[in-house]
Formats: structure tokens, C-alpha cells, sequence
């Protein structure tokens, strides 16, 4: 085959008769010949061949498949049956109440993550958006929690939470007196689910403040400066050069957000494994129980469709949602 | 005037230097403090007042860690299961990702369509198929099981960045080599890979922490306590001993301590990597 730009460069040369003679004369070698073209093809199909065979096998066969057991009971017993139940486990869905306070405490914790990394990750990168002395160390200190492994920070934060005798209510309460009473943090739905979006936000900041810096070092600094002259306050500078110039990595890293807050999977399972009594299931912690625990195969996978579903209907919304606009500009 | 903008400068600098310590301190106090407890007697873990400076500071919660629980295990598989991950999906994307970047061939906007399908759906949402597939491909409590899984896991990722990096790479190059008569295999080795170390790095060191840090598949299909990895190992130890933090703390740092110090080498490619990858999508 024919690289990309190969085609490119020749296709340009075919623009006027006299020009593409002196195309053709200067590179008559990369006129591949047939031989040539289907030794490439078959090149290229060598390279692709391995990886996506087992990118197919373990990630796009399980997708299908994932959609198929839905549909069943699923039987995991070797030679006996499955039964096909058709829509029976999303209806079965609609109907549970522990689906749909899963589903509330996932959004929930959407709510609490997505707009807190995303405000103290810009107001970070702003912040580092200067010479500031020492900024290599304050980059690197806010990214660590992104590094370090969820098992880790989850156990770490129960410990932290820990009602009487753990440290954030020893500030708050033996220190700062801002509460009356030692908070029961993991034990009441609100609270858990709160403590939860409070690990998910340190864990994250840095991980948007990376993305955001990158983006603040790519606005043009004569534009910065052009604003600077005109005397505009810092804020409204910030408002009317910044923002729209970083507004495409504000959608992504909103989009991944959001993604990522449908994902929560491991603080739950660690720190209030859903309890107490299912008051802070979160999607995939109550996918996980009804699969690994009951063994109901069927509906778990049922509730991963419906998760999957979700998640691709709000990525394309919210990317709808942030391209009008950019569109109207250009 | 001009004396009134140093000032002001100043106060900005220095205003700007409040916040980002304050944000700071929140960030690292978990670390210290865990670090602090790893150190503590079990009867100090939950002392009021915490004693960030333990008084009576011993080093058994580690010797303990490493020995009860066969943590030193643990720490091998891990690092067997990260490495063996880390070769094969990086060899495996980049030549997913030359294919891509490189060739014109009939079905390769389908193969790319599909990488982006596999990069946008939340993995869980296939753990019960995979845990079947797994079953029937006899890769339930196995390393392997681990390594073929986290290999396939990553590739669609690991394949998305080095394409757009390879695409970058000037064709000219290429071109000077097909003129020498190389074929497309020598091409990739000995031009497009030495070229593309610093994009290769990143796949990489994403890649080993990936691997290094995943806890919900292994949950899934390790049962036999000699194939445990850190992750698993770490929780449920805190699942057995859930008040010995000193313990837990010992082992967590045990496992973090390479990560850390992965980062702090590989830091600059790290946040070039994850920019790169932000700002092209």
C-alpha cells in the first residue's frame, strides 16, 4: 500500500499537466507497482494482526457477549441450560429500588466529582500558569494521589475517616470545634457517599491540573499580554482570553470525568462495600454483588448494559453540548 | 507607578504562593500521616491527639508485612505481572499503531473506529464475560490469566497515542529507507521505534502502572492466596486484620514506593504524555 502522504505529494502534482510531469519525473520509484502495493497491504495487515486479535478477543467479543447473557438466565453451571429471558433483567431493573438508589448514588457522586476537579484543577493550573518558584515540587506533590493505586488511597481515607480517634475529625472537631460531635462519615448514606466524593476529588485534581496547565501554556501569550494593556482585571482577563481559548479541553476533561465518576467502583467496594444495608450501591459495586456473590450472571449483565448505555448518552450529549457554541464562534 | 506594579506583582506572587502550599499541605498530609502510622505501635494508631512524630517508632510493621503474609510474594507477581503486561502490549500497540499511521489498506478505518469503541466503554461493564472467556480459556487463577487480560486492556489506549505520535514522525524519513530497498519490517525497527522512544516511555510507564495498581480483575479470577498481587493482597489483609493500620500502612507503602519512584524519574514524560494525549482528542 500506498502511505498517506505519499498520496498527498502526488496528488498535488496532478493540480496542472506541465506539474505533474515534473512530479512524475522526479519521483518516478514511488509509483508503486502492483506487486509492490498488495506486498504492503499484506505488511500492514501483519502488524495490525496480533494485537488486534486480542484486543477483538478480550475487550470487542465480551462487549457483544455482555449484551447476549443480558438477555438470559444464565446458567454457570457446566451442561445445564440458560434460559432466555428476552428484556426480563432490564425490566427487572426498572422495577428494583436498589437499582435506582445505585443509580442516584452514582449521579450523586457525578455531581460531587465532576465540577470539584474540575474548579480546584483550574484554579491549580491558573495558579502554576506563572513563574512560580518551586513549581516543578507543587506539580509533582498534586499529581501524586493520581499515581497512587485506588486499593491504597481507600484504605488510607477509611482510615482518615475513621469516626472516633481517625484524623479528619480530630481537625475538625478536637481542633478547629467546627463540629459539635465526632461525624459517623461512613456509616449514613449522605455522609459515605460525601467522603467518597471527597477521596475522588483529591485523587483527581491533579490529574485535571495537568490537562489544564498544558492547555493555559498553549494560549497565546501576546493575547494574555494584549489584555493585560488594556488594564482588564485579572478575573474578566481570565473570563474573556483563557476560558474560550482552553474551552475544547474543558469538554474533554468534563466528558472523561464524567465517564470516570461511572467507573467508581473500588473506594465503594473497600471503604463502605455498599452498606450499610445497600444505602451507598453505587452502579458497578451492585453489578458486582449481584454477579460475584449471587452468581446471577444475567442481571449483572444487565446492569453493565444499562451503565454502558448511560454513559455513552451523556459523553455524546456533553459533546454536543460544548461544540454548538464553538461552532457559532467560527 | 511603576515602583506600585512591582509591589502589587509581588503580593500576586506571593498570594499565588499561599494557595498552591495550602492545596499542597492537603495533598501530602494523607501520605504523611499513613507514613507516620506504618511506624506506629498498633496501640498508637488511633491515639487523640495522632502523633504525626510517633513517640515510640518501630520497624515491625514492615519486618511483620513482609514475612506473615508472604507480601515479598506478592511483590514478585506483581512486578512478573507488570513487566511481562508492559512488553507485550507496548510491542503489540506499536505495531497496531505503525499499521495505522502508516499504511492505507481496506478496513482500517473500521480497526480504528473499533480501538475508539474500545477506549470509551467503561471496562467493567465486560467483567462477566471476560471472567467466562477466562473460565474457558483455563486462565482463572493464573498469572497468566492477568497478563493476557491487562495486555488486551491496554491496547487500545497504548495504540491511540503512538499513532498520532508515529503520524508525526516526517514521512521523508521513511521514504529515504524505501529507497535503500527496506521493507516495512525494517522500517519499524530500525527507524520508527528508535525514533519514537520518549512516546514509547509514556506507553510504558502507563502501561506497568496500570498493571502494577489494578485490583478488580485479579480480585475476579485469583483465588489461591500464592497468586495474590499487591492490590488483592493489600485489602484483604486490612479485610483480616481491619484494625492493624500499622500493618496495613507497612504494606501499602511497601507497594506505592515504586510507583513513587517511577514517577519521580519519569516525571516530565508522565505529564507530556497525559497533555499530549488531552489535548490532540
Amino acid at each position: 500500500m500506498r502511505p498517506r502522504r505519499l498520496t498527498a505529494s502526488s496528488n498535488s502534482g496532478t493540480t496542472s499537466d506541465s506539474l505533474g510531469r515534473s512530479v512524475t519525473a522526479l519521483r518516478p520509484r514511488f509509483r508503486p507497482t502492483n506487486v509492490r502495493r498488495r506486498k504492503e497491504i499484506t505488511a500492514a495487515y501483519l502488524f495490525l494482526a496480533p494485537g488486534f486479535f486480542l484486543f477483538a478477543l478480550v475487550i470487542l467479543y465480551p462487549i457483544v457477549r455482555a449484551f447476549q447473557i443480558s438477555l438470559f438466565n444464565w446458567s454457570i453451571v457446566p451442561g445445564t441450560a440458560s434460559h432466555f429471558l428476552g428484556l426480563h433483567n432490564y425490566s427487572r431493573a426498572i422495577h428494583d429500588p436498589i437499582f435506582w438508589r445505585a443509580l442516584e448514588n452514582t449521579g450523586f457522586y457525578m455531581a460531587v466529582t465532576v465540577p470539584g476537579q474540575i474548579v480546584l484543577g483550574l484554579a491549580t493550573a491558573v495558579l502554576l500558569d506563572a513563574h512560580v518558584p518551586g513549581r516543578g515540587l507543587f506539580r509533582t506533590i498534586y499529581y501524586l494521589p493520581v499515581v497512587t493505586s485506588w486499593v491504597v488511597v481507600s484504605l488510607l481515607f477509611q482510615y482518615l475517616f475513621i469516626t472516633d480517634g481517625g484524623l479528619a475529625n480530630w481537625i475538625l472537631h478536637d481542633n478547629l470545634h467546627l463540629v459539635g460531635h465526632n461525624i459517623d462519615w461512613l456509616g449514613t448514606r449522605w455522609m459515605a457517599m460525601l467522603s467518597l466524593g471527597i477521596l475522588g476529588i483529591w485523587k483527581g485534581i491533579g490529574w485535571a491540573m495537568v490537562i489544564f496547565l498544558a492547555a493555559l501554556q498553549g494560549v497565546p501569550v501576546e493575547l494574555k499580554e494584549a489584555a493585560a494593556v488594556d488594564g482588564a482585571k485579572a478575573w474578566a482577563r481570565f473570563r474573556a482570553v483563557s476560558l474560550p481559548a482552553i474551552r475544547p479541553v474543558i469538554a474533554f476533561v468534563t466528558v472523561m470525568l464524567v465517564i470516570g465518576s461511572f467507573n467508581v467502583f473500588i473506594s465503594v467496594f473497600l471503604m463502605t462495600k455498599g452498606g450499610p444495608l445497600d444505602e451507598t450501591q453505587v452502579l458497578l459495586t451492585y453489578m458486582y454483588r449481584w454477579a460475584f456473590s449471587y452468581l446471577d450472571f444475567g442481571y449483572g449483565s444487565a446492569l453493565s448494559f444499562i451503565l454502558t448505555l448511560i454513559v455513552f448518552v451523556l459523553a455524546l450529549a456533553q459533546l454536543r453540548l460544548f461544540r454548538r457554541p464553538a461552532e457559532a464562534h467560527s | 507607578m511603576v515602583v506600585g506594579n512591582v509591589r502589587r506583582a509581588h503580593t500576586v506572587m506571593s498570594a499565588r504562593l499561599v494557595l498552591l502550599s495550602a492545596g499542597a499541605v492537603l495533598m501530602i498530609l494523607p501520605f504523611a500521616y499513613m507514613l507516620s502510622t506504618s511506624f506506629k505501635p498498633n496501640a498508637l494508631v488511633l491515639s487523640i491527639p495522632p502523633q504525626f512524630l510517633p513517640h515510640q517508632v518501630t520497624t515491625s510493621n514492615y519486618t511483620q508485612a513482609w514475612s506473615s503474609n508472604q507480601f515479598g510474594h506478592y511483590f514478585v507477581n506483581s512486578l512478573w505481572v507488570a513487566v511481562v503486561t508492559t512488553l507485550a502490549s507496548v510491542l503489540l500497540s506499536a505495531m497496531m499503531a505503525y499499521a495505522l499511521a502508516r499504511f492505507q489498506f481496506p478496513g482500517r478505518t473500521v480497526a480504528f473506529g473499533l480501538i475508539l469503541v474500545g477506549l470509551m466503554v467503561p471496562g467493567l461493564m465486560m467483567l462477566i464475560p471476560q471472567f467466562l472467556l477466562a473460565k474457558k480459556l483455563l486462565l482463572l487463577n493464573s498469572l497468566w490469566g492477568l497478563v493476557v487480560f491487562y495486555t488486551g486492556g491496554n491496547l487500545a489506549l497504548n495504540t491511540f497515542l503512538l499513532r498520532s505520535f508515529f503520524q508525526d514522525i516526517p514521512w521523508e524519513l521513511e521514504e529515504a529507507m524505501v529507497v535503500d530497498g527496506g521493507g516495512p519490517w525494517t522500517r519499524f525497527w530500525r527507524l520508527i521505534l528508535p525514533l519514537s522512544r520518549p512516546a514509547l516511555a509514556v506507553v510504558a510507564i502507563f502501561t506497568f502502572l496500570a498493571s502494577w495498581d489494578e485490583f478488580t480483575w485479579a480480585l475476579t479470577i485469583i483465588n489461591d492466596p500464592s497468586k495474590y498481587t499487591l492490590p488483592i493482597g493489600i485489602a484483604l489483609f486490612q479485610g483480616q486484620h481491619s484494625t492493624s493500620w500499622g500493618l496495613v500502612f507497612a504494606a501499602s507503602a511497601i507497594a506505592i514506593g515504586p510507583v513513587i519512584a517511577i514517577f519521580a524519574i519519569f516525571q516530565r514524560q508522565f505529564v507530556s504524555g497525559i497533555a499530549t494525549g488531552a489535548v490532540k482528542a
